[in-house]
C-alpha cells in the first residue's frame, strides 16, 4: 500500500505498530496495569462497603491465605481454573475459540458421577476409578470433538457451538439430577457413595486436594512440553497463524483441528473427574461456575506461557476468595468477586495495547525518524 | 393438553428480549464487532434500570406517577448499557484487544455487577424494605395496549404486552430497513465487509464502529429492562435471566443478520424457551429438564445447516471480529 498522503494537519496521536518488545518491559507494563486494576478494585470496594482501602486487601489476603484450611482451598481452587486454562491453551494457540469449556467439565464430572453411582457397589474401586477417569476424559474430548468435527468439514461457526453445547450439558446433568436425587425431592445428588467411599479418589496423607493439584501441576508441565517441542505442538502452531501455510506444508488441518480439540476436551474432562472423585463427590449444574470461560481468559492472557497461566490463575483465585470473604463480613451478594475479576481482567486486557503498540505525540522526534525509516524500508523493497 | 392460544402470547413475551438483543448484536456485528458481551450488557441494562426505578419508588413514597416512573428506569438503563458499550469500543476499538477476549470479561462482570446490585442493593442503600419488588414502576411498563381485553384473541394476541414489546418489533423493523435501504445502512455495511476499502472511500471507520457498538449495546440492555421490568412484574432474583443473552447472540446467525426475520425467529424461540412448560409430561419433572435443551439443539442445527449451505448472501460479514489497523493494509 502507498503511504498515506501528508494532511496539511498532522493528527495529534499517532499510533504504530512495535515490533517486539523486552520481555522485562512488557512484565513491568503487565503488573503496572495491575497495580492500576487493584486500586480501582480497591476504591469500589471502599464505596461499597466503608472498609479503608488498605484494610480491603488485608481483608483480601485474610480471605485467601487467612489459615491453613483457606491456603488447601486457594490451592483446589487455583487448580480447577489452571486445569482448564492448560486445557484451553492447544485449541486456543490453532485460534480456534473453544468456549465449551463450561459443558466439557460438566459432562466429564457427570461421567464420573455416573460411574460412581452405578458401578459403585460392583467394581473396586481402583478399577472403578480407572473406569470413571477413562469414561470422563473420552466424554469430554466427543463433547468438544463434534463442533470440531464440523469446524473441519464445513467451517461451522466454533464459537457458538461450543457454547451452545454447554448449555446441552447443562441440561443433560440437570435431568440426571432429577433422577439421582438423594433424599427425594432435595433437588440434589447429595454425596455419592458417603458410607463406601467407592470411587473416590484416595487422599495424600492427610490432605485431601493435594493429588488434584499435583495432577494438575504434572498436566501443565506436559502440555508445556507439547506445545513447544512436539510435532504436534508444531502443527498447531503453524495451523494458528495460517491455515492455507498449513496446508501447503502438507499439515492435515482438519486432522489437526479435531485432534487438538480433542486433546483439549479430554482435559476438561479430567477437570470434571478431579472436581467430582477427588474433591467435591457430589455434581451440581454449576460446577464449572463460569471458569470454563474465565480459562479461556487465563490462557489468552498468559500467552501460553505455563508458568504466567499459574500465576494469573492465582490472582483471579486469590481475588475471588478475597472478595468472598469481604462480602460474607459485609453481608454483600456473593458476585461481588466476579466485579472485581472484570475490572482485573479489563485492565490486564487494556495492557496488551501498550505492549504491541507504541503512542507517538505529536511533534515527537522519534515518531519522525520511524516514519523516516519505515519510507526507507518500503523504498528497499 | 397444548393450549395453543395461551402459548403464543408466552412464547413472543419470551421473545422480546431476544429479539432486543439480537437486533443490537446484529448492528454491532454488521459494523464489524463481534461483541460476545451481550449477555453482560442486558444483565446490566437489567439492573440498572431496577437500580433506578428502586431509587424512583424509594424517594417516591406512596405517589408514582406515569412519566417519571418509565423515563427514569429507561434512562437508567440506557445509560447503564451505553456504558458498556463504551468500555466494549474503547478495548476494540481503540486498543484493538481482542473481541471474543473483551466480550467474555464482559459477560462475567455484567453478570457480576447485575446479581451483586441486585442482592445488594437494599443492604447499600440502607433501605428497609424485605425484597425488591417495583411492583409500582413495573405496573407501568407492562401495561397493555386499549381494548386487548375487550377484543378477544385478537387483542389476547395482538394488544396485550407492554409498550417495550412494541418498541422492540419497531426497532427491529428500522434497523432493517436502515441496513438495507439507507447510506448509512450500506456505509455501515462496508464498514464490517472490508473496513481497508471503507476507509479509501472517506467513511469514518472508527466513528462507524463506536456508534454500532453503542448503539447495539444500549439496544440489548433494553431487553433486560424489558425482562425483569415488564415479564418478570418488577422482580430481581439473582441469574433469573439466565442464558438469554447468548441465545440472542446465536439468534443473529440463525436470522443471518437480518433484524426483520429475528421478529418472528424471537417468537420462535422464545417459543422453544417455553415449551417445557407446555407439554403435558405427566409428573415425571425430569424430562422437562431434557426439553430445554431444544433452543441450543436447534441453534445447533441452524448453525450446521448455514455451514454446509455456504451461501454467499447468508455469511457473516467478512472483518466479523477482526480489529482496524490502517496501517497494516
Amino acid at each position: 500500500m502507498s503511504k498515506a498522503s501528508k494532511s496539511s494537519k498532522e493528527p495529534l496521536i499517532h499510533i504504530t505498530k512495535r515490533k517486539t518488545m523486552a520481555w522485562q518491559k512488557a512484565w513491568l507494563i503487565r503488573i503496572a496495569s495491575i497495580v492500576a486494576a487493584l486500586i480501582v478494585c480497591a476504591i469500589v470496594t471502599t464505596s461499597a462497603t466503608g472498609l479503608d482501602p488498605f484494610s480491603v486487601f488485608s481483608k483480601i489476603l485474610e480471605g485467601a491465605f487467612g489459615s491453613e484450611r483457606k491456603i488447601w482451598i486457594l490451592g483446589k481452587e487455583t487448580a480447577v481454573l489452571l486445569c482448564i486454562s492448560v486445557a484451553m491453551a492447544p485449541a486456543f494457540r490453532m485460534k480456534f475459540w473453544n468456549l465449551g469449556g463450561e459443558g466439557q467439565v460438566l459432562i466429564g464430572a457427570w461421567m464420573t458421577a455416573a460411574c460412581m453411582i452405578y458401578l459403585g457397589d460392583k467394581v473396586p474401586t481402583p478399577i472403578l476409578i480407572l473406569i470413571s477417569l477413562i469414561g470422563a476424559t473420552a466424554i469430554g474430548a466427543v463433547w468438544a470433538g463434534i463442533p470440531a468435527f464440523f469446524k473441519a468439514r464445513w467451517n461451522t461457526n466454533e464459537t457458538l457451538f461450543t457454547l451452545m453445547m454447554n448449555y446441552v450439558a447443562i441440561q443433560l446433568v440437570a435431568y440426571y439430577i432429577i433422577i439421582w436425587e438423594s433424599p427425594k425431592g432435595s433437588g440434589k445428588v447429595g454425596i455419592i457413595n458417603q458410607a463406601t467411599n467407592a470411587g473416590w479418589l484416595p487422599s495424600i496423607g492427610s490432605y485431601q486436594y493435594l493429588l488434584n493439584i499435583l495432577v494438575v501441576a504434572a498436566v501443565t508441565v506436559l502440555m508445556y512440553i507439547y506445545l513447544q517441542y512436539s510435532k504436534h505442538g508444531y502443527e498447531i502452531a503453524v495451523v494458528g497463524e495460517s491455515q492455507s501455510t498449513a496446508r501447503y506444508v502438507g499439515i492435515k488441518v482438519d486432522r489437526v483441528i479435531i485432534r487438538t480439540l480433542l486433546l483439549s476436551g479430554g482435559i476438561c474432562g479430567l477437570c470434571g473427574f478431579l472436581m467430582v472423585a477427588g474433591t467435591d463427590h457430589t455434581i451440581t449444574t454449576t460446577l464449572a461456575g463460569g471458569r470454563g470461560f474465565l480459562g479461556v481468559l487465563v490462557a489468552w492472557l498468559a500467552q501460553f506461557n505455563p508458568l504466567a497461566m499459574v500465576l494469573v490463575s492465582l490472582l483471579l483465585c486469590v481475588l475471588s476468595r478475597g472478595a468472598g470473604e469481604i462480602s460474607t463480613a459485609f453481608g454483600l451478594n456473593q458476585s461481588f468477586g466476579d466485579i472485581l475479576t472484570g475490572i482485573i481482567l479489563f485492565f490486564i486486557i487494556g495492557s496488551e495495547f501498550f505492549i504491541n503498540y507504541r503512542i507517538n505525540f505529536r511533534g515527537s522526534t522519534k515518531a519522525v525518524k520511524d516514519a523516516k525509516n519505515a519510507g526507507k524500508e518500503g523504498g528497499l523493497h | 393438553m397444548f393450549d395453543l392460544f395461551s402459548f403464543i402470547p408466552r412464547a413472543i413475551m419470551q421473545g422480546i428480549p431476544l429479539l432486543f438483543g439480537c437486533t443490537g448484536e446484529t448492528i454491532s456485528e454488521k459494523a464489524g464487532s463481534l461483541n460476545l458481551g451481550i449477555p453482560g450488557v442486558m444483565y446490566v441494562g437489567g439492573i440498572c434500570g431496577v437500580i433506578g426505578a428502586f431509587l424512583y419508588e424509594q424517594s417516591a413514597g406512596g405517589n408514582v406517577h406515569a412519566a417519571p416512573a418509565i423515563l427514569i428506569p429507561l434512562l437508567a438503563c440506557l445509560i447503564g448499557s451505553l456504558l458498556m458499550g463504551l468500555l466494549f469500543s474503547v478495548l476494540t476499538i481503540t486498543l484493538r484487544v481482542n473481541q471474543n477476549v473483551v466480550g467474555l470479561a464482559m459477560t462475567t462482570f455484567g453478570v457480576g455487577v447485575g446479581n451483586f446490585f441486585g442482592g445488594s442493593l437494599i443492604k447499600l442503600t440502607g433501605s428497609d424494605v424485605p425484597s425488591i419488588a417495583l411492583s409500582a414502576t413495573s405496573a407501568y411498563f407492562s401495561k397493555t395496549l386499549p381494548f386487548s381485553h375487550s377484543t378477544g384473541l385478537f387483542g389476547k394476541h395482538f394488544l396485550s404486552y407492554g409498550f417495550l414489546a412494541y418498541v422492540a418489533v419497531i426497532i427491529a423493523i428500522i434497523t432493517a430497513y436502515i441496513l438495507k435501504r439507507t447510506r448509512t445502512g450500506l456505509q455501515l455495511r462496508a464498514v464490517g465487509e472490508n473496513p481497508a476499502t471503507a476507509d479509501a472511500a472517506g467513511i469514518n471507520i472508527t466513528k462507524y464502529k463506536y456508534l454500532a457498538t453503542c448503539i447495539g449495546c444500549m439496544i440489548a440492555g433494553l431487553g433486560g429492562l424489558y425482562y425483569v421490568m415488564d415479564y418478570a412484574s418488577g422482580v430481581w432474583s439473582n441469574d433469573a435471566f439466565g442464558d438469554r443473552g447468548w441465545l440472542a447472540i446465536a439468534l443473529v446467525i440463525f436470522t443471518l443478520w437480518r433484524p426483520n426475520i429475528a421478529i418472528f425467529a424471537s417468537f420462535l424461540f422464545g417459543g422453544l424457551y417455553i415449551l417445557y412448560l407446555f407439554i403435558p409430561t405427566g409428573t415425571d419433572l425430569a424430562v422437562k429438564e431434557l426439553y430445554k435443551m431444544l433452543p441450543y439443539l436447534v441453534t445447533i442445527i441452524v448453525l450446521i445447516l448455514t455451514g454446509m449451505r455456504n451461501k454467499r448472501e447468508n455469511q457473516p460479514p467478512e472483518s466479523l471480529g477482526l480489529p482496524y489497523f490502517r496501517e497494516d493494509r
